[in-house]
């Protein structure tokens, strides 16, 4: 008698019979791509190749070449990179001339400031407080670095060097050059003529040239401009460069938002009895600015890079700092790849993160949730 | 008094009025800080006895500059030597921009590749290029070559006559006469000429839908007149090949250690950027285009070829110009590894003549003038390859 139970039992002996079409399935998905066609199975060879090459390359630079232990005599017979050297010379490129027994102190204010960027990135935090936030983050920033008060030594600006030095640029750079940025902007669609083109010639003028040949200006130049009997610091000068170069690329990113404004959106305002200002604090700029997020994010990542320029006019920013570390007597000539290879990685995971970032605030604003 | 104080307010509520008096403002507050500068500059530039005016320019200059592409030396002028540094700027940025774009094409294209591991491949160059500064990496590669190649005395011989040192690439050249240059223009000209006359024919062909072979024709006005100059002026080809000597190669021309890594780094850097242009160009075709391109049985290299890339070259233009610029720009960063760029010699002007202002100005305004043309060129070419709407 065949019970349910049998029937059961004899098709589970039966043999699988699989979907005819994984296999094909399989191929088409992952095999065609690599090796479809003949050129196609020749790109994938030389891909592996250069991958196979770039691994081999990078490991063995990094670990079965390295050298781990002893000094510079070492490091200069070996054909890796110099571990010995980042252990001697990490600090010096992080932190720089700042005053060696102070150090905690710069490292500290890069901590509350990267913890505070990182903060200011979270869309759930994004209200008036955080601007309360942030003042009492660049006030607590700045006595750390700085000093003379609360018992902390002063540290005068000349000392002021390395990453926290790139970052300090940077960040003032962007922060100062955003409003500016924005009433540029604001200046550039304005309806009178005059401040039209004054705003139209100081940013086509600013973004026609290089960055360089403003901080030549800075470092040069404006000790001329200045009356008799003061001077400006050095690092000021640079940072006034930087805040006014930023100001003029924000314009524009910000000016790419405004035109993004319907005019609806202005006569509104106006039939609101809203005036000018009003109608731009409360109307246009929120959406304006919104849509220019992510050119602004890219903007800053370009000024992180940037700021590597001041090394030029002689400020020792993290670059500088990592190429004056080379030039030590003891490790001159020995440790070259070693800083470079440093700086890019620290470079590289800061901008990458900032561009993963703005990918994501532009994936979130596609799919509506601002 | 009242009415008085009313027709004040009254006035001041008046639009016309108030826009008249903000420009006004704007106008007067930034020519009181230009006087304001002013006078501090004169009384200074008095103070610390500096000359002024652009005088110098014709003054000998006196200090060497290490590799120029016009006939310099020390005891030309000034102006002379910033007229150097402009060639030696627009030079680099030019093999740059055509290094650039040929690596920016290809790299994009292959972000999109079906392959994976070439899309992988692509995609990290890009990354790696873009989230590093340009001037890391120009002192990078300066280093790599200055330190990693041998010296002169070992130079690498990879070719026969090319050799390779830590003083750059030295290659076999052309000894140039004044023949060289006269068929160069001669060949540019029939250049010209084909091209004027393939228009010409090819309207003349639409208008009249006669089929005629057009190219022995063509062909015929390109050779013609560089034909000709050959004949006329006899021209020599003496080469001039790099020989080892004991110390230093003799004869050849050289690629400089920091001339190469320049154009490297500009080019490099620039690439990334134009991949991710072309490909979002490239995108930006719709997927119809490719579906309609294949079912008339033109294969992907075609397709790509003759149905996408002429519709991403609209949405490519743009940024592609400002990409381009900011090249250009960034070869200022020359002074950096001491390459002698405008911006280089510039400042060892103002370090021996003291004349901050002028010399700034003058790189300045070059650098403007430069970047305007170049984008009312760009601007004229995206007109041409606009989308031309009824």
């Amino acid at each position: 008698m065949t019970t349910a139970t049998d029937i059961a039992e004899a098709q589970l002996k039966m043999p699988v019979r699989r979907d005819p079409g994984v296999e094909r399935r399989l191929f088409h998905r992952t095999l065609k791509p690599l090796i479809g066609t003949p050129v196609n199975a020749v790109i994938t060879l030389v891909c592996l190749w250069i991958m196979w090459l770039g691994v081999k390359g990078a490991y063995g630079w990094l670990v079965t070449r390295a050298v781990t232990e002893g000094g510079a005599q070492a490091c200069k017979v070996g054909q890796g990179a110099c571990w010995p050297y980042y252990e001697a010379k990490l600090r010096f490129m992080v932190f720089g001339v700042y005053p060696y027994d102070e150090h905690w102190r710069v490292a500290l204010a890069m901590i509350l400031f990267l913890g505070a960027i990182a903060i200011s990135m979270i869309p759930r935090f994004w209200s008036g407080k955080l601007l309360v936030f942030w003042a009492f983050v660049i006030m607590a920033t700045g006595v750390l670095i700085s000093g003379g008060v609360l018992g902390l030594s002063y540290v005068p600006t000349t000392q002021w060097s390395g990453l926290p030095l790139s970052f300090l640029l940077s960040a003032v750079g962007l922060a100062l050059g955003f409003p500016l940025g924005v009433v540029l902007a604001l200046a550039r669609s304005s309806k009178l003529p005059a401040i039209r083109v004054i705003a139209i010639v100081f940013i086509e003028v600013i973004r026609g040239v290089p960055l360089i040949s403003i901080l030549f200006m800075a470092s040069v130049m404006l000790p001329l401009f200045m009356p008799s009997g003061i001077t400006v610091d050095k690092l000021l000068r640079a940072q006034i460069a930087i805040i006014i170069f930023a100001a003029a690329y924000i314009a524009e990113a910000v000016r790419g938002g405004l035109q993004a404004i319907p005019r609806g959106q202005h006569e509104a305002a106006s039939a609101m009895g809203l005036h000018y200002w009003q109608s731009m604090r409360f109307v246009v700029l929120p959406q304006a600015l919104k849509i220019a997020i992510p050119p602004l994010v890219n903007i800053s990542i370009g000024f992180f890079q940037d700021t590597t320029l001041v090394t030029i006019i002689g400020l020792l920013d993290f670059l500088s700092t990592v190429r004056t570390a080379m030039t030590d007597p003891n490790w001159v000539g020995i440790a070259v790849l070693e800083g470079y290879v440093f700086a890019a990685v620290v470079f590289l995971v800061f901008s990458y993160g900032m561009g993963a970032y703005s990918r994501f605030l532009e994936r979130r604003m596609r799919l509506g949730y601002d | 008094m009242p009415a008085d104080s009313m027709s004040v307010t009254r006035l001041l509520y008046n639009l016309r009025f108030r826009a008249i008096l903000y420009q006004v403002l704007a106008v007067g507050s930034i020519v009181l800080l230009g006087l304001y500068l002013f006078s501090n500059v004169s009384q200074k530039l008095a103070e610390q006895n500096i000359a002024t005016g652009f005088g110098y320019l014709s003054r000998e200059a006196g200090f060497v500059i290490s590799q120029t592409m016009i006939d310099y030396k020390p005891t030309d002028t000034y102006g002379r030597a910033i007229l150097a540094g402009i060639v030696n700027t627009v030079w680099v940025s030019a093999w740059s921009v055509v290094l650039a774009s040929i690596l920016g094409l290809v790299v994009g294209i292959a972000r999109l590749s079906r392959n994976p591991l070439l899309a992988l491949l692509a995609f990290l160059y890009v990354e790696a290029l873009r989230n590093v500064p340009l001037l890391l990496y120009l002192f990078l590669w300066y280093a790599l070559i200055v330190t990693t190649l041998p010296a002169v005395r070992e130079a690498w011989e990879v070719l026969p006559h090319v050799f390779v040192s830590n003083s750059g690439l030295t290659v076999p050249s052309l000894i140039w006469t004044r023949a060289h240059t006269i068929i160069i223009v001669a060949l540019v000209l029939g250049g010209v000429l084909a091209v004027v006359l393939h228009r010409r024919m090819t309207a003349e062909r639409i208008r009249t839908g006669k089929d005629r072979t057009t190219w022995p024709w063509v062909a015929f006005a390109l050779l013609i007149p560089p034909v000709l100059a050959f004949l006329i002026m006899q021209p020599e080809f003496a080469v001039s090949l790099p020989e080892k000597g004991r110390f230093r190669l003799t004869g050849g021309s050289q690629l400089t250690p920091e001339f190469t890594a320049l154009l490297i780094g500009l080019a490099l850097s620039a690439s990334a950027g134009i991949a991710e242009i072309v490909r979002s160009g490239i995108l930006s075709v719709r997927k119809g285009q490719w579906e309609a391109s294949r079912a008339l049985g033109l294969r992907d290299g075609l397709t790509m070829r003759l149905i996408v890339l002429p519709q991403a070259l609209r949405v490519i233009i743009p940024p592609l110009t400002s990409s381009y610029l900011s090249l250009f720009k960034n070869s200022s960063l020359a002074i950096a590894i001491g390459y002698p760029d405008l911006v280089m010699v510039s400042n060892t002007t103002m370090n021996q003549t003291g004349q901050a202002i002028e010399g700034i100005a003058i790189f300045m305004l070059v650098y403007l003038g430069l970047s305007i043309a170049i984008s009312l060129f760009m601007n004229w070419y995206n007109s041409r390859v606009a989308l031309k709407e009824r």
